[in-house]
């Protein structure tokens, strides 16, 4: 059955999605998205040796909460704003998880809006990207 | 890493200075890339029918997407694709390049087929200490999206962070 606002609680928990990209999920985004920042890809990358690997994209993970919202709202609305900080660092080939929570619930000028409370979670339980998002249901 | 970084009255000059427009497309084929690249499993994301079954009029792009710039060799950025012809630029000669953090706001739905012309203007900088990185330079963007009607569809805000 398809979300619809009345049934959203404050304090409702998203399905949590898990991630664990590896080298080759990180090639993939880059051709995705078009970033072929080598710190995402290339261990001889000079920021990559200083960090001693190569890192996840912040867009990935940002990218991974949207997929979040998206599979909880199952396009029984839109997603009108989403945001995240990209705070910590993430590494290939270690799961995060990501997770979100119904923050406010609340009508304006017509539409019916909900606020959710994203982050993104090491598997060393760090918040390294946490984050906001706003939808609208269409019922 | 630096250990002091000021900002001076040249790169201040660059705020509110803004990018030509460039050509932004949306296609399936991008579409698809983009979703497969995230992981995503929904078949929204990629089947045209899956797709207007749930209401879009083709495969829409999936959320933090909003196309990909249109590469032109020597005028476009050789490793993050967007154009390097007459953006906002900061000589601030750091080398370490991080991301800060992203902020999108939709107004309308974005869809395999669209094509955007986008704007990007740099609206603030500011120096921060970090323990880790030392001085850095937070540089935050802002960036227009409007579609082939004339419609301005989203609206990103993005901060880089230069060490």
């Amino acid at each position: 059955m398809a979300l619809t606002w009345e049934t959203i609680r404050e304090g409702d928990v998203l399905p949590e999605l898990k991630k664990r990209p590896g080298v080759t999920q990180l090639v993939k985004y880059a051709a995705g998205s078009g970033d072929f920042n080598p710190l995402h890809h290339d261990f001889q990358f000079p920021q990559a040796k200083q960090l001693g690997s190569i890192i996840v994209h912040g867009r990935f993970k940002y990218a991974a909460l949207g997929e979040l919202v998206s599979n909880w709202l199952g396009h029984a609305g839109r997603i009108r704003k989403i945001s995240c900080q990209y705070r910590a660092m993430d590494f290939p080939d270690r799961e995060f998880v990501c997770r979100g929570t119904v923050t406010r619930k609340w009508e304006e000028r017509g539409e019916r809006l909900v606020a959710l409370a994203i982050w993104t979670e090491s598997d060393d339980g760090k918040k390294t990207t946490p984050g906001e998002a706003i939808v609208a249901l269409r019922a | 890493m630096a250990k002091e970084f000021e900002l001076t009255d040249e790169m201040r000059k660059a705020i509110g200075s803004a990018s030509p427009p460039w050509t932004y497309e949306v296609t399936t084929t991008s579409v698809r890339a983009f979703a497969r690249g995230v992981g995503y499993t929904d078949p929204v994301y990629f089947d045209a029918d899956a797709a207007q079954r749930a209401g879009y009029r083709s495969l829409p792009a999936p959320p933090t997407y909003l196309g990909t710039p249109v590469f032109l060799p020597g005028r476009s950025h050789e490793i993050f694709s967007v154009p390097t012809e007459g953006q906002p630029i900061v000589k601030h000669g750091l080398k370490g390049l991080l991301d800060g953090g992203t902020e999108t706001e939709y107004f309308a739905d974005v869809c395999a087929g669209d094509t955007l012309t986008v704007v990007s203007r740099l609206v603030n900088l500011e120096v921060r200490e970090s323990k880790a990185l030392g001085a850095m330079l937070i540089t935050t963007q802002k960036t227009t999206y409007t579609n082939q009607d004339g419609e301005v569809v989203a609206v990103q805000t993005g901060q880089a962070i230069y060490y």
